[in-house]
């Protein structure tokens, strides 16, 4: 097996895995960057997952067929907002521990998704959909030589728009003036709401962005993937699209860099065995690497990461 | 004052109790089945017989003991939502021992949950570790921990201790805490002895807060570091004993499934939840040992009557987990609580 033939078995496989992370962790980003300390992006996910699922059956069987998956996207982003307004709600307004508000988020989707599976199918999981994201060349940039093969041809659509959504993001929060007022009421609230600028409005903007980024993933995750919702389907993609998120020091596109990262992680720990040189490396250190890697960029061994100053303090007018 | 604060201590977590199961049967009503059968069937298959007793009794035991790690931690002002990854080392620790050491019960029980407790002291200790000297926060370090422990615990039973089944060998005789007399008077419930270990735990998370000189320590971090620090005390050591102490409650309730529950251990796919229902109970019972036992016996019972809920009213047994996580909402806003008795004391003015 040739190193070219290694790269294009392990490269679009990563891809295709980081796609819902990314997603995720953009999500995360918008959350934490207005302050707004968000666990809950594993609850998120996994209900846009849920979402999708029966979106995506539904959407086939009134004949929707490959639009089905691009409308459950839709649908998942706004279920995954109202979802997260829970937890802004709680986190805001009713000045809730925030860990502990994302913690309820994460019980409450979990329970509640499978709750109505099995109120709607009758099953502990949803039927399987047969309209999945398909895998296709992008036109011409596949043509071109090495490059194009390894990062342009048989990969899913929504692996690109994930990357274009990172650069969205990125020129959204460091480009335009709604970008530097989240930012700055996650850095130093009062001073932002001195200088006219609604703390809590736009902290309500970062996290009702994190649930449909979020949800938006985990829809991705169903269409892409596993092509299903089971009690199984999100165990932990969330808590990894955090990890990235951290890992990527609460930039864009340093999120975008981490899930990509974690997913050719994921990737050879799938394909690995099919690898010379890599099968004799137990597949767990593949499966811990984005959490160990995580947690020595936090220890400032992997460069120094900071959180936004303000994350994780409700915001009271008037107090020191 | 002080009279009030006592009193919302009481009422916040009867409040949020009250308002989950109401949001829960509403639930159960738009999804048309009927709430107040179901119900009925949950109290039933909490209390109707002794074999429900001896279910329950048994789910609370590794209940009270996470709920104890998560609560430990919360009085130095730490987050510990590692327990579940701590839970999981432990429980390896047991059955390691419970397995391979040849002693007489009265020295291997103790031994198997004394390494359960080690193991899951030095997990959490990492944590803490990290936060004491890199400032790190410990809610992110203790996620990411669970997952290296989840698969780095899978993978050592698979290479060294695997039995037919995707499982451990069951525990020897000698380590087991399952008890016949307590099974048969049950009706043959899976209860076993591990609650006497909870309870002991629970009486000395207790004296070690209230009656030791580092317990005082360890709260006077949490209440201010700062004054802490100013006043003598040394904040990173309190940190990282805190992680550690915290770490060995949850490692204890690993050895409740692995010498009571289950005798062995699995390879598992995903956490036993034992660990996040941790944070309700801690969360419930407002961090205090007797709290605690309560917040485990509500949702140990909650847990149990689920099932007898979805055999009689046919609710599936998630709409506890929903109730569970609405209690924790509610408890979590408090202020919403609090916000209201104030205005009823000023006779509602503003």
């Amino acid at each position: 097996m040739s190193f070219m033939d290694i790269l294009a078995l392990i490269i679009p496989a990563a891809i295709v895995s980081a796609a819902p992370l990314i997603f995720t962790a953009l999500g995360g980003v918008f959350s934490e960057r207005s302050g707004v300390v968000n666990i809950g992006l594993e609850g998120l996910m996994l209900f846009g997952a849920f979402t999708g699922a029966v979106t995506i059956y539904y959407g086939e069987q009134f004949g929707l067929d490959g639009a089905a998956p691009w409308v459950s996207f839709v649908v998942a982003m706004i279920v995954g907002a109202l979802f997260a307004s829970i937890h802004a709600v709680a986190s805001i307004s009713l000045k809730a521990d925030q860990v502990v508000s994302g913690v309820a988020i994460n019980f409450l989707a979990a329970g509640l998704a499978i709750f109505l599976t099995k109120k709607i199918f009758n099953a502990g999981q949803t039927p399987v959909i047969s309209e999945r994201i398909s895998k296709s060349d992008i036109p011409f940039l596949s043509d071109i030589p090495i490059i194009g093969k390894l990062f342009f041809s048989n990969a899913y659509l929504t692996s690109y728009l994930a990357v274009f959504v990172a650069l969205i993001v990125w020129y959204v929060l460091y480009k335009t003036p709604f970008g530097l007022r989240l930012r700055s009421v996650g850095e130093h609230p009062m001073a932002a709401d001195t200088m006219g600028i609604n703390v809590k409005k736009m902290r309500y903007v970062g996290v009702l962005l994190s649930g449909a980024l979020a949800g938006l993933g985990g829809a991705v995750y169903v269409a892409s993937i596993s092509g299903n919702f089971t009690h199984s389907t999100i165990t932990g993609q969330g808590f990894m699209a955090l990890a990235a998120m951290i890992f990527g020091k609460w930039h864009p596109l340093g999120a975008l860099g981490a899930a990509l990262f974690f997913g050719l992680a994921q990737a050879i720990s799938i394909s690995g065995a099919q690898i010379p040189g890599l099968q004799d490396i137990p597949k767990v250190f593949l499966l811990i690497a984005p959490y160990v890697l995580t947690i020595l960029a936090l220890a400032g061994l992997v460069g120094r990461a900071d959180a936004p100053k303000a994350l994780g303090t409700p915001y009271e007018k008037g107090k020191r | 004052m002080q009279n009030n604060t006592k009193k919302i201590k009481f009422i916040v977590p009867l409040i949020s109790v009250f308002l989950g199961l109401l949001i829960g049967g509403i639930i159960m009503l738009i999804s048309g089945y009927k709430p107040i059968e179901a119900y009925v069937a949950l109290f039933q298959g909490i209390f109707g017989g002794s074999y429900y007793i001896g279910e329950t009794i048994r789910q609370m035991s590794p209940l009270i003991l996470s709920g104890l790690a998560v609560a430990f931690a919360f009085r130095t002002g730490l987050f510990n939502i590692g327990v579940e990854g701590q839970l999981l080392v432990g429980w390896l620790a047991a059955v390691y021992v419970g397995i391979f050491v040849d002693a007489p019960a009265i020295i291997h029980i103790p031994l198997a949950v004394l390494a359960a407790g080690v193991a899951g002291a030095l997990w959490g200790s990492v944590p803490g570790i990290l936060k004491a000297r890199f400032k790190v926060h410990e809610v992110i370090t203790t996620i990411m921990m669970n997952y290296i422990a989840l698969y780095s615990t899978n993978e050592i039973i698979r290479n060294f201790m695997l039995a037919p089944g995707e499982r451990t060998e069951n525990v020897k005789e000698s380590a087991s805490l399952a008890s016949p007399f307590l099974q048969s008077i049950t009706e043959y419930s899976t209860l076993h002895f591990g609650i006497i270990v909870a309870i002991v735990a629970a009486v000395i998370m207790w004296f070690l807060l209230w009656r030791t000189t580092l317990g005082y320590e360890l709260r006077a971090v949490g209440f201010n570091q700062h004054a802490s620090q100013y006043a003598g005390i040394n904040v990173s050591k309190n940190i990282v004993l805190s992680m550690a102490i915290s770490g060995a409650f949850a490692g204890i309730a690993g050895s409740m499934e692995g010498l009571g529950t289950y005798q062995y251990m699995t390879i598992n796919a995903g956490f036993t939840g034992v660990g996040f229902d941790g944070i309700a109970v801690a969360l419930l019972g407002a961090n205090s040992a007797i709290g605690v036992i309560l917040g485990a016996a509500l949702f140990g019972g909650l847990k149990i009557g689920a099932l007898n809920m979805q055999a009689i009213a046919g609710v599936p047994t998630e709409l506890v987990g929903v109730v569970i996580a609405l209690i924790i909402f509610f408890v979590a806003c408090s202020y919403l609580v609090h916000w209201l008795m104030n205005r009823v004391n000023r006779g509602g003015k503003i």
